[in-house]
């Protein structure tokens, strides 16, 4: 399959990529690692006019802590993230997440910034950016701003980016001692979207209280869901097996799955159910632990 | 459409060419350069036929233009014998009967290649996650996993 003609550009500045966007508008597409957005070309889904490759600007691959945030760069590649120390040793849920994402070439080319710019719920990191409470800051003529994650995936492959903003940089709260978090997804085959996955995310006080939690859901709706019922469930208490349950249940309640060739619905909510629970009881082994 | 010329190393040597700008690395290969080695399979980005070394690192060339390759190095499957002699994954994939139809070999070994790179020693466990991104046909994947059992132990043989 043969993509459609397009104009490529290829900017060295973000100011740059800017004014290319203010000039073409809804014409024009960002291209990141493009393992989302060239299928969605053969397939005709998508036709930009014009494709604004931006892996040539300098200064958007990067992931390190700072200011208490661990701040990744839009276009640092899935495969960086995997093989980060940083990564490995703090972020467990991000860690987990990235391995689940298509497979070892596609992590190569795909990036971060590009998961969350598409706007699929069906793409595994909005959950995860959900259950991590992270924030996105965006470039546009205007100068930066920054879009907390709730805010940041208002419909349907849709984000809250406008057409001449870009996605520049993830933050999320640094890692702290007692928190600890898990991705649990059920997939097909490998490669596969998300039958259903879940994300969590949470620290303990030192009695053993759960302090914050977040938990997200894949692929069980038209948007990425925060299960702010599964959360408020374990809030400040002592979770034990029936206080995990009741929150897998409170999540299966809140998606909202379709039927398709990945199962039913109620399949889906079964997954969501036990996968919440999964992740549940692994974040808090995992935050005991250090 | 827009034309561009690209610089490429491709297995060592520079080529340049103008390219339009929705032509896929892919066909780049093996219709401009007539480099057939890089197979196309799926041409969705899931069989890894196509599979290339971009910069070191595996990419799948069926869903990568032309453009995004330029200025960077690439190894093929034809830049892997070295002399007359094969690569050890090559004797590999050969010793161990690591394929049937051969069609998904190319790609299995530029994944391969990539992953010894980095894991000289993985375990059985490693490889296949390693090569998930990679579909055969024929094989059940035993013998494939055998070959690059065999090509990592003779690397570490010879580096020792």
């Amino acid at each position: 399959m043969i993509p459609p003609p397009f104009e490529y550009l290829s900017p060295n500045q973000v100011s740059e990529a800017i004014s290319l966007l203010q000039k073409h508008g809804e014409e024009a597409k960002i291209l990141a690692g493009g393992h989302s957005l060239i299928p969605a070309m053969k397939l005709r889904f998508a036709m930009p006019e014009y494709l604004i490759d931006i892996s040539g600007i300098d200064g958007l691959e990067y992931i390190h802590e700072e200011d208490g945030q661990l701040k990744i760069g839009a276009m640092t590649r899935e495969s960086s993230l995997e093989e980060s120390n940083l990564i490995k040793d703090n972020y467990p849920l991000l860690l987990d997440t990235v391995k689940m994402i298509a497979d070892p070439q596609v992590r190569n080319m795909a990036t971060v910034g590009g998961n969350l710019a598409h706007g699929d719920p069906a793409n595994d990191h909005p959950a995860t950016m959900i259950a991590l409470r992270a924030s996105v800051a965006v470039e546009g003529p205007n100068g930066r701003r920054e879009i907390g994650i709730d805010d940041f995936f208002p419909d349907f492959f849709t984000t809250a980016l406008e057409d001449n903003e870009i996605l520049t940089e993830i933050r999320i709260p640094a890692s702290q001692p007692g928190s600890g978090g898990a991705y649990q997804k059920i997939e097909r085959k490998v490669g596969d979207y998300a039958a259903a996955a879940v994300a969590c995310q949470l620290s303990l006080e030192a009695d053993g209280k759960i302090q914050q939690i977040g938990i997200g859901l894949t692929n069980v709706g038209p948007v990425p869901i925060r299960s702010v019922g599964a959360e408020g469930n374990l809030r400040g208490k002592t979770p034990d097996d029936s206080l995990i349950q009741e929150s897998g249940r409170l999540a299966a309640e809140e998606c909202n799955p379709v039927d398709d060739l990945r199962g039913s619905a109620d399949y889906k909510r079964d997954l969501v159910n036990e996968l919440t629970q999964r992740a549940i009881k692994i974040s808090i082994e995992r935050a005991e632990r250090g | 459409m827009s034309k561009h010329t690209v610089t490429i190393e491709i297995n060592g040597s520079s080529i340049t060419r103008e390219v339009d700008s929705r032509l896929l690395l892919v066909h780049f290969l093996r219709e401009e350069l007539e480099m057939t080695g890089t197979h196309i399979g799926c041409d969705t980005s899931h069989c890894g036929a196509c599979t290339v070394l971009m910069d070191g690192r595996s990419v799948k060339s069926c869903t990568l233009f032309t453009l995004q390759a330029d200025g960077k190095s690439l190894k093929t499957i034809e830049g892997m014998e070295t002399g007359g002699k094969l690569h050890a994954l090559q004797e590999g994939f050969h010793e161990e009967h690591g394929l049937q139809c051969g069609f998904c070999t190319p790609g299995m070994i530029m994944r391969a290649a990539e992953l010894l790179e980095k894991n000289p020693n993985p375990s059985e466990e490693e490889i296949r996650w390693g090569i998930s991104g990679n579909l055969c046909r024929c094989t059940g994947y035993v013998n494939i996993i055998k070959a690059v059992q065999y090509a990592a132990e003779k690397i570490q043989k010879e580096a020792a």
